[in-house]
């Protein structure tokens, strides 16, 4: 009996991730379901101490999470939370970091570390909050907002043609890429955990709502008598089926996609193209990224892609191992009397 | 015929290496240093090297230079105007003969005076024939026709033998000042170990060489440098970029505290980024990064975790990872931003040296942001001064700004090397204990405590929004930002009770006093001993501390009528010393890109003691 009641007080639950400070985020903002979903994954993350959790972000209304999680937690500067992240990863890779992201902070100022760090697949997890707007500096178009979009900068529709986080995350070598919505709750806790449990540079796109700025922006995604009609759910080794009634797939016509009905004599479920989230090539992922810019495409959320790949963090760690296995543990007086010397008496 | 030649005893050599940036005399420069310093002879050098890599062959713009002062007595400079030029060819001879002292020798390879050549480095009529060298004495050595017969029989092209000729300059340059060539044909061996006919070439090109001066009859007399009664111990020669890279590994030893560099490559930084890459068995981890601004912040990123976190850059570096430096004053963590200044603004100059960037390192940043600022004075120093960064940035918890100059990086001189265990240790202590843990809680020295994820109850949140005192939660509230900002001020300021009073050397009861700071040591020292050797009376005072000022530097000022500050910039130290201690200051500035020249400061020194 004194055992189970010990275990019971031992595990870690949500509450222990709220911190004492007051959540200053907007009524109505997503960020707040996308703290309670961490906050409620949190404690299912397998082999993850409490104190070697380290949240960093940069500057915007999604930045401000790492003040409300109570872990070790770092609010940098608009854009540089990937790299900060990366020197607290190689410095102590038995950390686990987490870069909490908005598409202004992640994508248009911090581009250069976004890709660079996935590039290097730097074990880090990266959410990325995008709203499609500039939040916290009241309403300007960010580097996802649609083409032609009126904001308080572009009072005549944007010119600017927007970034495609997913296909950027992958052409940049992230080895796993995924994509949730802040109001399915349990959808985007899963894609969490699997990020958690990905060994590399994890990045998932979260479409989350800015309820001031830009309201509804996702709506057909998230509202329920539209969104099975447009979301594609990516699960591996499944077909490619979406609709209320699992009605329509996917099926490659040449090297394109293309939305079938299924189940009316045209298209069986064979038919339909099954998921590989494993796969080693990068194509079959960039098309599905690019699936929504057709408006007549669902749009496909889940992962994308993930491969295994050594990391930046391990290799730096490696290479210390094996350069210490040769040439000995660093000897000071060798470094310093090195190279020519001679003596005065 | 053997020639029978005299050996003169010289006391003092300036040598200067000149020739295309392909010509290999930066690697001249440093063997012969190299084997100077072996012999014992002090010695202080000056490479002097175009931004471009490889500009086209021939021309003014491409000419690479090192200069090299030995001597057997205590030197500071590496010498104000070379007494012996070797010209590889007629570009490097029209860069620098404005610098050589009358009658100094030129030794030319005189195979590279052709049509060709004189036109590329524009010159209209042969110098060697139109009179215009007079007063020198020129040596003409057929120096690439040499080089080619000796090496007739190496297998390697014309164009392979031609490269060796840098080792025949360097022999005959051994045997005129009665150097060992064996250092060098050690170095041969090993570097080129996995090229061995390039090494053999190199060999026997380095020995023609030095047989050509034995037997040629073009040098009639021989010189020799006794060795310097330096201190007694065991030496090497190091240049400053050197000795600050090994210093921080041996402040990471002394610490305990893992070495974390980010870097992004620039010059004249990037040899601190390549040494530290090699040190990975003491655990340095360099991270090659994509921007300046990934560098210093991968840097925090370390620090905050507990290492001991350093970023390596220049002066746009530093202009880039400004915001950067602000973020680490507002989260107290220990990082260290070396700036190893060059020509500025912008671009500039990028190998050339300048110590323009002291504003920039003082209050180059937005908000009341004051950070340590300390500056070595001499390539050696820039060793102890790496130590003394890392004590002050992990015993206060504050950013260390270290001001290096392409001059003291690039340079060299000999360095007694230390003892390792007499090198104090540097004591850090990590915040463990829970029991009433804040995060901006303050000791004695108004440090906060140093709490490194992966300790358990003592989660907390850092960042760059103001933080209430003690427990570190965001404060939009007037009154504790105004106390948050003079606290922030007073700690720094605190620092003075812990660094070493500003040392006045000269006479005491001179009514002139030099001051300056950073690499200007070595010229500023000898212009001032020439002077008090004239029998006159000066003081001198050097900074090695610039923020803060060491706590006497204000009466020390006050005690002398007439204060010359030199520096290479437009008075930035002078400006601040006015501000501060309400003194006047007769600033003496240079912005050419290039050192003070020792004579420089001297008339300068001697005009203002005319006036007193």
């Amino acid at each position: 009996m004194s055992e189970q009641i010990e275990v019971k007080d031992l595990k870690i639950t949500a509450k222990d991730f709220v911190t004492d400070q007051d959540v200053r985020w907007c009524p109505g903002c997503g960020d707040y379901s996308i703290l309670a979903q961490v906050q409620r994954s949190f404690p299912d993350l397998v082999g993850i101490k409490k104190e070697n959790i380290v949240w960093i972000s940069g500057i915007g209304c999604s930045s401000r999470f790492p003040y409300y999680m109570n872990t070790y937690g770092f609010h940098g500067i608009h854009g540089r939370a990937p790299a900060i992240a990366t020197g607290v990863k190689v410095s102590h890779p038995e950390l686990s970091v987490w870069v909490a992201a908005g598409d202004g902070d992640l994508l248009s100022i911090g581009g250069n570390h976004f890709i660079h760090t996935c590039r290097k697949n730097v074990d880090l997890k990266i959410l990325l909050f995008n709203n499609r707007i500039y939040g916290l500096t009241k309403g300007q178009y960010s580097p996802t907002s649609e083409k032609g979009k009126i904001t308080k900068t572009s009072p005549y529709g944007s010119v600017d043609y927007p970034f495609n986080p997913i296909s950027l995350a992958l052409g940049s070598g992230a080895t796993f890429v995924a994509r949730s919505l802040d109001r399915d709750a349990k959808h985007l806790q899963e894609m969490i955990k699997r990020a958690a449990a990905h060994k590399g540079a994890a990045f998932i796109e979260i479409f989350q709502n800015c309820s001031i700025f830009n309201d509804g922006a996702f709506d057909i995604l998230t509202d329920k008598k539209t969104k099975d009609d447009n979301v594609l759910v990516l699960e591996h080794g499944k077909p490619m089926l979406f609709g209320a009634n699992k009605n329509k797939g996917i099926i490659m016509d040449g090297a394109k996609p293309k939305v079938v009905e299924v189940g009316n004599g045209s298209h069986r479920e064979e038919d339909i193209l099954v998921h590989d989230e494993f796969d080693e090539s990068p194509v079959l992922a960039t098309l599905l990224a690019h699936l929504s810019d057709d408006p007549a495409m669902p749009t496909p959320i889940g992962i994308f892609r993930q491969i295994s790949k050594a990391t930046y963090d391990g290799e730096v760690e490696a290479q210390i191992h094996t350069v210490t296995d040769k040439k000995g543990k660093g000897d000071l007086e060798k470094v310093l009397f090195a190279g020519n010397t001679w003596e005065v008496n | 015929m053997k020639v029978e030649k005299e050996i003169l005893e010289l006391s003092d050599v300036t040598v200067r290496f000149a020739g295309d940036s392909g010509d290999g005399m930066q690697l001249t420069g440093m063997q012969f240093t190299n084997t100077t310093a072996l012999v014992g002879n002090d010695l202080s050098t000056l490479p002097d090297y175009p931004a471009e890599i490889r500009a086209p062959i021939g021309t003014t713009y491409g000419v690479s230079g090192y200069q090299l002062h030995f001597s057997s007595s205590d030197i500071q400079t590496p010498g104000d105007s070379p007494d012996v030029l070797v010209a590889m060819n007629p570009a490097a001879l029209k860069v620098n003969i404005k610098d050589l002292k009358h009658n100094a020798y030129i030794i030319i390879n005189i195979n590279a005076f052709d049509a060709r050549n004189l036109k590329l480095a524009g010159y209209e009529t042969n110098p060697l024939e139109d009179g215009s060298l007079e007063g020198y004495n020129i040596i003409q050595v057929p120096l690439s026709k040499q080089t080619s017969m000796a090496l007739e029989d190496s297998g390697l092209s014309a164009k392979e033998i031609a490269r060796c000729k840098n080792f025949f300059a360097l022999g005959m340059m051994y045997w005129l000042y009665s150097r060992p060539y064996e250092p060098t044909m050690k170095w041969i061996k090993d570097k080129f170990k996995d090229a061995p006919l390039i090494a053999s070439a190199n060999e026997k090109a380095l020995m023609a060489g030095y047989y050509f001066g034995e037997n040629t009859e073009l040098f009639t007399t021989r010189y020799q440098v006794e060795a310097a009664k330096l201190p007694k111990g065991v030496y090497r020669n190091i240049s400053g970029n050197e000795a600050l890279a090994i210093g921080f590994v041996t402040a990471s030893v002394k610490s305990g505290l893992p070495l974390f560099l980010g870097s992004y490559p620039i010059t004249p930084a990037s040899d601190i980024l390549h040494e530290l890459s090699k040190h990975k068995n003491f655990g340095v981890r360099t991270f090659q990064a994509e921007d300046e601004i990934a560098a210093i912040t991968a840097s925090i990123g370390a620090a905050f975790t507990g290492a001991l976190a350093i970023t390596t850059t220049s002066g746009p570096g530093v202009a880039l990872k400004t915001e950067a430096i602000g973020l680490a004053v507002m989260t107290e963590l220990p990082i260290i931003i070396i700036d190893v200044q060059r020509g500025g603004p912008s671009t500039g100059l990028p190998t050339k040296t300048e110590q323009s960037d002291l504003q920039q390192a003082i209050n180059g940043r937005n908000g009341e942001a004051p950070v340590v600022v300390i500056a070595p004075s001499t390539p050696a120093e820039c060793f102890n001064m790496a130590l003394e960064a890392a004590r002050l940035a992990t015993k206060y918890m504050v950013p260390v700004l270290y001001l290096s100059d392409g001059y003291i990086a690039n340079g060299s001189e000999p360095w007694l090397i230390p003892n390792p265990d007499d090198i104090p240790e540097i004591k850090v202590k990590f915040r463990n204990e829970k029991e009433g843990f804040a995060p901006y809680l303050r000791d004695e020295n108004l440090s906060r405590p140093w709490a490194i994820p992966g300790t358990a109850g003592l989660e907390h949140r850092l960042g760059g929004l103001e933080k209430a005192n003690i427990t570190g939660n965001v404060s939009y509230d007037p009154e504790n930002h105004e106390f948050m900002v003079r606290l922030r001020a007073q700690k720094v300021k605190n620092i003075e009770k812990d660094i070493p009073e500003l040392e006045v050397t000269g006479d005491n009861d001179a009514n002139l006093l030099v001051i300056g700071w950073g690499g200007t040591f070595g010229s500023i020292t000898e212009a001032v001993a020439r002077v008090r050797n004239s029998g006159k009376k000066v003081a001198q005072a050097h900074l090695r501390y610039l923020n803060p000022f060491p706590r006497n530097t204000g009466e020390v000022l006050k005690r002398y009528k007439h204060i010359i500050c030199p520096e290479l910039n437009m008075g930035q130290l002078a400006r601040f010393l006015k501000a501060e201690y309400l003194v006047d200051i007769d600033s003496f500035t240079k912005i050419q890109g290039l050192p003070f020249k020792s004579s420089e400061i001297e008339t300068k020194i001697e005009n203002a003691l005319k006036g007193l």
